[in-house]
């Protein structure tokens, strides 16, 4: 497919110098950092405003805010940390890591890359803005269910748009990573030759045009809804509140995997290098991603047991949701495979991606807890959902990350970080998580419902040890912040190679890498 | 360097994606305002720099293009670009069939008491029976007259169709280097597009004025008008962008090989008209 | 517990036993109530199955890559072996899963029909949700009330000391009878809220507009507790839902009393939520400013 024997760019041009070169940007590397330093900076947000949440959830009554406000902080936190956080997170990753994976000189479409990102700080400077308004930021959670979001104030508006914003820019963020996988690989790079990340973010980028559209059709739906008198979620006009949800969903299930399928590529990479062994079914990983994302279209209904489905769609939505345990299985079973027999180190990214591998699976029981309709009856809108998705997005999907962040920053910076402090922000993170999230399964076993500022009182103790959990965690990444900038400021010069047993193009490159990654393409054997 | 490809043309910086996403800002706060009650200036702002953001960016595009900078590689990129932009447009749209057919499915049929609804219907809505088209059990907005197939969407059917028979009559004239052809055949598309986009207003006005059918219509209403709104939208974007490929044609633009901008355009054409046979044959005719 | 097998397995010593020795000092409620239903133990049982096959995937899983992860190392001079590859292998983790879901959606299809089966109810209640409270319909008996949170607003800002039944009590609770097949509808008056008691195994949302039907068989009689379960604004965490289960002859009591205090104080103050009109006619257009 890919049809350049070499390619090659203008070498007129260092970079722009100051603020320029980032507001201007259309190198990789340049976007790439943008995205990464922008959700960051999302996370650090976002996660205070999980620890308002945590805070006031330490103990039953109301000590810190109103429930309005419980409820903005509870919704902007998800968009926040789903849209801000992890999914541009995954974009950044992408920028730097796919050019230099697959040989080529930068993304294909560079000037559309570097508007994909700069939508994203307008588009959350609108989000956030919100909780300045009158009658404050959204409540209603961030799956904006109808008719209850429509009782948003002035912020209403603002929210619809900005995710519109965040939607486009997604979208165009896909585009860009579809045309640079199919057409700007090195000669021999054929598909199956593909670093696991590469073909991870190639499917997710599928999924992303694939659904973002959607929800962008269905929010406008919700603002005709609201401002032009339209029926869509209103029974009286032979419209369906539940429609939304429909629509939202399907939607939703996919950004799930969205925000799992490139963990589990980065996953991927980083077993193979620690262990000194070739990943196990190389081609079974790359089919079992494909079987999830297109399993991910058709399970959205297992989030909406309760809504009164018929049947049928009842029994259709269990079994095809619980059939995504078998992909999903292979892959830990791979992970686990690689392992096995290898000789391993437990450098941080490796210890980053081992927990992964345990927390994701027991966040994927519980999710495959959730699938079995009858049971979620009782689990739904519970903190054992809350459980569920923190283990396998916290634990997961930003566990990846942090894996990610430690293994490729010798690469990006050139320096080594200081691996006794990562060891030292593995162990708090992986502690502090667990006494945050595992108390919430049965929190949530034992009743308590989500999306409350205040609970009964046997609820009380579990609730005080997960904010406890949550500070730990939370503040731990202090640490991390500290270890990054003090990687990119000094640290023991990197080599190329970096790990010992890293395998792939990108450690072909000298750390850091030149601006343009490969100017002539390399040979792929 | 030498080589049978040329090189990939890697723009080194680019001032109009930030003046794209200030643009694209302003508009949505300024949208978001007026929706709130306030005026619309800040808005027409936004819309304004997006405006000249076009100019400036497609500027900068055909230019480097016409220089000969865009290897086939590049070109290529494009390609993939475009295919996929429009699979997204289908799945925005998708959304909107999707509403249709559940509302038709499901909804409505459910308040008329089908399925396991049979107590909605009898203890919430007794008196409403479930037909298409409807406003709901609550008859939202008055009764309406539901739009007709055959007249002016019929004739606007037609007029489509042959605009996708014009477009692809421009592309052979191009491929063989006939430029009139392509030139006529373009501006036939053009003149296409723009009746269509006049008839369907007329035949807004029509329904807003004489038949009572409104986006406050019910159901009917908002999924009629959200569909071939949005469709209405496209074309009228189709159209600009269809008569942006005629000035440069007549300015001599492309060449049999190299003209990717106009399949671009022919193809977001075949869409734009693929969705109005939908539209035509689930919004208007069943 | 799954969460002390796990978490003995990742981290011998650590935080999770303090956990352990905590739920056990102030004997907290860590599972699923086994509820007071027939369908509220079919869950049970179905919720305990799943459990202990994750747990037991989970031992085989973790514990294998423990035991590589202890003997594969570097460290311990461990050399890396070559295979990357088994379709053997990959056929057979593919199929064994298979087999194991395969075995779990029989008993949760079962139980599922048996959740959805409305037929032949021995009474109908109907249930609205209103933000924030709930109003309950005995459509064969003509009594309606709605049900309110009772806990006082200094207990809740904390300024009195909190009962034992803080925000799960209410003013006038759901009476209904023992051993007979209730059928319960929910609706929504202005936004989606969902009506859950734990006990009776299950929760159903209340949708403006619409109609849920759902049914309960209670076996003993009790004081039964939930709570609004879908988020429906700033009062979501304070419209709990009290049942109050009697025997038949305590309900039929109740129901006279009920009634005959109804003919006492008609057309006096009782507002009584007037249900004959369809909720779901407020257009959330309007309620929305
Ligand atoms: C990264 C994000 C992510 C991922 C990967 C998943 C993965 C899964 N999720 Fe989760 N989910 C969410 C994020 C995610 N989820 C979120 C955010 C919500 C809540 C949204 C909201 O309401 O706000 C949610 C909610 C949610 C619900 C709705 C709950 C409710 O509201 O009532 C359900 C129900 O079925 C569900 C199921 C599943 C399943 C079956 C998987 C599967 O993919 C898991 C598969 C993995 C395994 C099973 C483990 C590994 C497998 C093996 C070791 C093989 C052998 C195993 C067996 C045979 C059992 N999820
Ligand atoms: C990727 C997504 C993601 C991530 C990473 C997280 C991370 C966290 N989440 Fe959450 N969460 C969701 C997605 C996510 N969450 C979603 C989708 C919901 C559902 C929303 C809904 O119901 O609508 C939810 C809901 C949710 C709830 C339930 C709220 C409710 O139902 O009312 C809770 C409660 O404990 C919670 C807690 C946390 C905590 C403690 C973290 C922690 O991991 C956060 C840790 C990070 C930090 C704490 C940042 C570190 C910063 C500092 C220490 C401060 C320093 C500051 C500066 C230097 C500026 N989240
Ligand atoms: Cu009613 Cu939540
Ligand atoms: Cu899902």
């Amino acid at each position: 497919m890919s049809t350049a024997t070499h390619v090659h760019v203008e070498h007129h041009d260092a970079p722009p110098r100051g603020i320029w070169r980032w507001l201007s940007a259309t190198n990789h590397k340049d976007i790439g950092t943008l995205y990464l330093v922008f959700s960051l900076i999302m996370f650090l947000i976002g996660g205070c405003m999980a620890l308002i949440i945590r805070a006031e959830l330490f103990q039953p009554g109301l000590q810190f805010v109103t429930p309005q406000f419980f409820n903005q902080m509870t919704t902007m936190h998800a968009l926040v940390m789903v849209f801000g956080a992890v999914m541009p997170a995954f974009t950044g990753l992408a920028n730097w890591l796919i050019p230099m994976m697959i040989g080529a000189p930068d993304m294909a479409l560079p000037r559309m890359n570097n508007w994909s990102f700069w939508i994203l700080p307008f588009a959350f400077t609108l989000l956030l803005s919100t909780l300045f308004m009158q009658g404050g930021g959204p409540a209603g959670g961030w799956t904006l269910y109808p008719p209850l979001v429509l009782q948003t104030g002035n912020a209403f508006p603002f929210v619809i748009l900005s995710v519109h914003m965040m939607g486009i820019s997604s979208i165009m963020g896909a585009i860009n990573v579809i045309a640079t996988i199919l057409n700007m690989r090195a000669p021999g790079m054929t598909l199956m030759k593909m670093p696991l990340f590469v073909w991870t973010w190639l499917i997710t980028a599928y999924l992303l045009i694939a659904v973002m559209p959607v929800l962008a059709g269905g929010v406008t739906m919700l603002l005709t809804d609201k401002f032009f008198g339209t029926s869509f979620f209103n029974a009286a006009g032979g419209g369906d509140p539940v429609m939304f949800q429909h629509i939202f969903w399907f939607f939703g299930h996919p950004e799930v995997y969205i925000m799992i399928l490139p963990a589990f590529g980065v996953i991927s990479m980083i077993i193979p290098t620690f262990a000194r062994k070739p990943l196990f079914g190389y081609s079974s990983m790359v089919y079992a991603t494909a079987s999830i994302a297109f399993l991910s279209f058709i399970v959205w209904g297992h989030h909406m047991f309760t809504v009164g489905m018929p049947l049928a769609g009842e029994l259709f939505f269990m079994y095809a949701t619980m059939i995504i345990a078998v992909p999903t299985g292979v892959k830990v079973f791979n992970w686990v495979s690689t392992m096995w027999k290898g000789s391993m180190t437990f450098e941080t990214p490796m210890l980053f991606a081992i927990a992964f591998v345990i927390l994701f699976t027991i966040g994927g029981f519980s999710g495959l807890m959730l699938a079995i309709a009858p049971a979620d009856f009782q689990y739904q809108d519970t903190y054992f959902v809350v459980a569920h998705f923190h283990y396998v997005l916290v634990t997961g999907a930003v566990f990846s990350l942090m894996a990610a962040a430690y293994y490729w920053l010798p690469k990006w910076t050139g320096h080594m970080y200081d691996e006794k402090l990562g060891k030292i922000h593995f162990w708090l993170s992986v502690i502090g998580v667990n006494i945050l999230f595992f108390p919430q399964h049965f929190l949530g076993l034992a009743g308590m419902p989500r999306r409350i500022p205040d609970y009964a009182l046997q609820f009380a103790e579990f609730n005080a040890l997960s904010s406890i959990g949550a500070y730990i965690y939370g503040f731990s990444q202090l640490l991390f912040v500290y270890i990054v900038i003090k990687t990119i400021r000094s640290g023991e010069k990197a080599t190329d190679q970096v790990w010992e047993g890293a395998r792939g193009l990108e450690w072909t490159l000298s750390s850091p890498p030149p601006y343009h990654s490969f100017t002539t393409a390399p040979e792929v054997h | 360097m030498a080589q049978a490809h040329g090189a990939y043309y890697v723009p080194h910086s680019s001032p109009w994606p930030i003046v794209a996403s200030v643009g694209l800002f302003t508009t949505m706060a300024g949208l978001a305002n007026f929706l709130n009650g306030g005026a619309l200036t800040t808005m027409m702002f936004g819309v304004a720099i997006l405006i000249i953001m076009l100019f400036g960016w497609f500027g900068a595009v055909i230019n480097e293009s016409e220089s000969g900078l865009y290897n086939e590689q590049v070109d290529q990129s494009f390609r993939w670009g475009m295919y996929w932009f429009i699979f997204s447009e289908v799945m925005f749209f998708a959304a909107f069939f999707g509403t249709l057919f559940y509302a038709r499915q499901y909804s409505v049929p459910w308040l008329g008491g089908a399925g396991h609804r049979l107590l909605t219907h009898e203890m919430l809505w007794p008196d409403f029976r479930s037909v298409w088209p409807t406003n709901g059990p609550s008859d939202v907005g008055g009764s309406f007259k539901p739009m007709e197939a055959w007249g002016l969407p019929a004739i606007n059917t037609i007029i489509l169709l042959s605009s996708g028979v014009t477009v692809t009559w421009a592309h052979w004239g191009l491929k063989e280097n006939k430029r009139s052809q392509l030139i006529l055949g373009l501006a036939a598309t053009v003149f296409l597009g723009f009746l269509f986009v006049f008839l369907q207003a007329k035949e807004y006005t029509h329904a807003y004025e004489a038949m009572n059918l409104t986006l406050n219509s019910g159901i009917y209403g908002s999924t009629f008008f959200m569909l071939t709104g949005f469709h209405g939208m496209h074309v009228t974007l189709g159209s600009i962008i269809l008569l942006v490929v005629l000035l440069r044609a007549i300015r001599g633009h492309f060449t049999e090989e190299h003209h990717f901008a106009f399949e671009a355009a022919a193809w977001y054409w075949h869409f734009v008209d693929v969705v109005w046979l939908g539209l035509f044959i689930f919004v208007y005719w069943m | 517990m799954l969460a002390n097998l796990l978490a003995r397995m990742r981290y011998p010593a650590l935080g999770l036993g303090l956990l352990w020795s905590l739920s056990a000092a102030a004997d907290l409620k860590l599972n699923m109530p086994e509820g007071v239903t027939t369908i509220s133990h079919q869950i049970y049982d179905l919720h305990m199955t799943i459990l202990w096959i994750c747990v037991a995937i989970g031992v085989g899983v973790f514990g294998t890559m423990f035991y590589s992860i202890y003997y594969h190392r570097k460290s311990k001079g461990a050399v890396p072996a070559h295979f990357h590859e088994s379709t053997t292998v990959e056929i057979v983790w593919t199929v064994v899963p298979m087999l194991i879901l395969i075995f779990m959606a029989v008993p949760a299809t079962r139980t599922l029909i048996n959740l959805e089966d409305v037929s032949k109810p021995d009474l109908t209640i109907k249930v609205t949700g209103y933000q924030w409270k709930w109003s309950y319909d005995y459509l064969d008996e003509g009594i309606s009330f709605f049900s309110t949170l009772s806990t006082p607003a200094e207990q809740i800002n904390n300024l009195a000391p909190k009962d034992k039944d803080y925000l799960l009590e209410v003013d006038n609770p759901l009476v209904v009878p023992v051993g007979k097949k209730i059928r319960i509808l929910t609706t929504a008056a202005d936004v989606i809220h969902s009506w859950w008691v734990p006990s009776l195994g299950w929760k159903r949302d209340a949708i403006p507009g619409f109609i849920n039907e759902s049914w309960a068989l209670i076996e003993k009689p009790g004081v039964y507790r939930g709570q609004c379960a879908e988020l429906c604004g700033k009062d979501h965490g304070y419209m709990p839902i009290v049942v109050v289960a009697k025997t038949q002859e305590e309900y039929r009591q109740w129901v006279e009393s009920k009634k005959a205090a109804k003919t006492a104080s008609l057309g006096s103050d009782n507002p009584g939520p007037a249900m004959t009109n369809a909720p779901g006619q407020p257009a959330p257009v309007t309620a929305a400013q």
